[in-house]
């Protein structure tokens, strides 16, 4: 292959004539990516023309929005940078819902946008958008080529910016002349970026101060979040608190880095937390925040956010840290450095004995719970079941609704990077092609998409690719023929008017399903849902199941908005 | 109050644009940008005042710039020893008879009179914006036809006097 050849004579001398189309995917190979998902157009297919026999690759979505989604769901499952090519214009605005995704989730991308060519930018040309412009607050940060020699090294350095510090999206805009004209492929150059050094090393006073905390603390707790993955942090957040006896409570994005199933665990904070894990928030003395930036679904009203607490806030962010709650203990840096300083430190441990056989009382009066129907089918039934079939093993990816809150609080995430799920910018649409990306990132997995019925329908155009890879991914509709959540909302706070939530002209999943080429099943009780579950789990290939759930039943417990996390609604039958 | 933040920035298209941006996005106000080239190729300052009473404010913006990656120093000055300069043209009304007024007038801040018209003067003015203000207060009654003003730009003096109340937005 050509490009082969040109890699292989790199030692010789360092840099080699190539098209920008051709730089772009040499820089990728040197990167190590194995997927890109994209979408041609006509500002793109320069590079278009070289990946046809670059050998990477490539995954065509149904609309770029499935594409970065898909993306989203690869980085998050593989820990590496997603890669999305959109094409200028309508293309590029497509994935400004996923960038805006990935950057409140802090995930790592890389996208190219084309552009018109540079002799016509800025003359509203057939298919020019202000991609730049545009997606300036939505990215970690963004590049325009003006030179075809810049490319590699724009590539380099947006993959070091996406992956390291709070990762994020990258976005590299290329005018289309940009990728024909030749110029110097050079990729041994070192990143130089002084105005970005990310503090992954914490300061050790801090650390002291922090040991002296938790040494005093009667009630500690730590409130864990997505950095925990991030940083895949994991094994030391395990260590620490068992080291130090901490209980500890997960952010919706954080489930799965802490085991569910472990005596220390709390389960999620928030609007549809437990109760035991928001009542700890509200008593305690001494908060842990690692990973988690007190996103307002979590803190509840902050005028009662833990009102006696010390807060320690550890993050590789500094600007998360004082941005919406004082801290006390701020430690910048990034969880695993900071978790495996904290377990070498010899601090004592505190006196809390007390504190943990009243949470775990607790925690035993109050489970999540439901109502059960022996007829119809319970969506947190539905939940559960999945759990069992899949022996908690799963790959979990949901779109944003009612269906996402039951699987965060009845699928019991105990290992880290199973759960993929939209939670700062909370995107319907998202569960679907997300699962593409993280199937394609663990090929043996089990993956399962549980999506609404309203999300489903926003990029189910995605089952094209699914039928096209044969990717045997699990897609369950948690079917309440409405928009569950603005449903339940209406419900509670607008007197039941149900104002355009009700979903009643449905179309038949299953002939959906089957007009993709995909299996289809239906099932409307438990007993059927079981049947469909074992069969579809059972099966080798791609199933939709559509569930038909009781369509009235609401998430619980509940902090209404506006008010703390210890007003809790919905706690007991 | 009036916060003073300097920074100083890659030179790249579109970096003040980033910036603004985030000014916008996180809706803080500003009063004033000033931009230019520094003593070093590639690199511009930027000053921007702002307005703000919380402390923390000030120290979100700080952060959030810090974050940008072609933003390569901020500084909040507004508690240091400074120089902090504005200019501004002031296009005042007139006439043969009362332009002697009008150039004893603003001597004492040493403004000048850089155009004359038939029935105009424009003034020229340097200084802090206190003073800007006060010469414009001044020339009010006289008419003003147009103002131009630069806003402010600042940076620490040479020599600082020790001083416990300054703030060093670090968190460590």
């Amino acid at each position: 292959m050509v490009l082969k050849a040109k890699v292989e004579g790199k030692n010789e001398a360092s840099t080699t004539k190539m098209s920008g189309a051709e730089m772009l995917l040499e820089s990728l190979k040197r990167e190590n990516v194995e997927v890109i998902f994209g979408y041609p157009g006509g500002a793109v297919l320069p590079i278009y023309d070289k990946i046809y026999d670059a050998g990477i690759f490539h995954v065509l979505t149904r609309h770029e929005q499935g594409g970065i989604h898909a993306a989203e769901g690869y980085a998050r499952i593989s820990g590496k940078p997603g890669v999305v090519i959109a094409t200028s214009g309508p293309g590029a605005t497509n994935i400004v819902t996923g960038l805006t995704d990935a950057m409140i989730d802090s995930l790592p991308l890389v996208v190219f946008t084309g552009q018109v060519a540079s002799s016509v930018i800025g003359t509203d040309a057939f298919q020019e958008a202000d991609v730049m412009g545009i997606t300036m607050p939505i990215t970690k940060h963004s590049y325009q080529v003006r030179d075809v020699s810049e490319i590699p090294n724009i590539i380099k350095e947006a993959f070091y910016i996406a992956t390291t510090g709070r990762p994020g999206p990258v976005l590299i805009d290329i005018p289309k002349d940009m990728a024909i004209i030749e110029g110097e492929f050079d990729y041994s150059k070192e990143i130089n970026l002084p105005g970005y050094q990310p503090t992954v090393m914490p300061n050790h006073l801090q650390i002291r101060k922090l040991v002296e905390a938790v040494s005093q603390a009667k009630k500690p707790v730590i409130l864990a979040g997505a950095g925990v993955l991030h940083g895949k942090a994991a094994e030391e957040l395990k260590e620490y608190a068992e080291q130090q006896q901490l209980p500890v409570i997960h952010t919706l994005l954080g489930l799965g880095g802490f085991p569910a199933d472990h005596p220390l665990f709390l389960g999620m904070a928030g609007m549809h937390g437990t109760y035991t894990a928001n009542m700890a928030i509200y008593e305690s003395d001494l908060l842990i925040s690692i990973g988690a930036r007190f996103d307002d679904r979590v803190t509840g009203n902050l005028a009662h956010f833990a009102p006696n607490a010390t807060i320690a806030h550890i993050d590789i962010d500094p600007a998360e840290i004082g941005k919406v709650v004082t801290t006390k203990i701020p430690v910048v840096g990034d969880a695993k450095e900071v978790l495996s300083q904290l377990i070498h430190q010899d601090g004592k441990r505190g006196d809390n004995q007390e504190w943990l056989d009243q949470l775990a009382s607790r925690k035993e009066e109050f489970p999540l719970c439901y109502h059960g129907s022996t007829e119809a089918l319970k969506p947190q039934k539905l939940i559960e079941l999945v759990y069992e079939y899949t022996d908690g093993e799963a790959i979990v990816t949901t779109d944003v609704g009612q269906h996402q809150m039951w699987t965060a609080q009845y699928y019991k995430f105990k290992k880290p990077n199973h759960w993929v799920t939209s939670g700062g910018l909370g995107t319907m649409g998202f569960g679907l092609p997300a699962s593409i990306g993280a199937q394609l990132a663990d090929r043996s997995a089990t993956v399962v998409s549980i999506v609404g019925d309203g999300g489903f329908q926003m990029t189910s155009q995605e089952l094209s690719v699914i039928h096209e890879l044969n990717l045997p991914i699990k897609i369950m509709i948690v079917n309440n023929q409405s928009l569950g959540m603005v449903r339940q909302w209406q419900e509670i706070f607008y007197q039941g008017r149900y104002s355009h939530s009700i979903l009643s002209n449905q179309p038949d999943f299953v002939k959906l399903a089957d007009a993709y080429g995909i299996k289809g099943m239906k099932a409307t009780t438990e007993e059927e849902a079981k049947q469909v579950l074992k069969e579809a789990i059972e099966f080798d290939g791609p199933v939709l199941m559509d569930f038909r759930v009781v369509p009235d039943e609401n998430v619980y417990p509940m902090v209404a908005p506006g008010k703390g996390l210890h007003e809790m609604v919905g706690v007991k039958l | 109050m009036k916060r003073i933040i300097t920074l100083t920035v890659n030179n790249r298209a579109g970096v003040l644009n980033r910036i603004t941006g985030l000014f916008t996005k996180r809706h803080y106000n500003i009063e004033s940008i000033t931009v230019g080239h520094t003593e070093v190729e590639g690199i511009s300052r930027m000053t921007f005042v702002i307005h703000t009473e919380e402390d923390a404010v000030v120290e979100q913006i700080t952060k959030q710039l810090n974050k940008q990656i072609d933003v390569l120093k901020v500084m909040d000055i507004t508690d240091q020893a400074i120089v902090a300069r504005e200019l501004a043209l002031i296009k005042v009304v007139s006439t043969p008879s009362n332009r002697n007024e009008i150039y004893s007038l603003i001597e004492p801040f040493r403004a000048t009179i850089i155009d004359v018209s038939k029935d105009s003067v424009v003034v020229q003015v340097t200084g802090e914006s206190e003073k800007v203000e006060a010469l414009i207060d001044l020339l009010r009654s006289y008419g003003i036809k147009e103002i131009a003003r630069t806003g402010t730009t600042a940076f620490t003096r040479g020599t600082q006097k020790h001083s416990s109340n300054m703030k060093p937005y670090s968190i460590v």
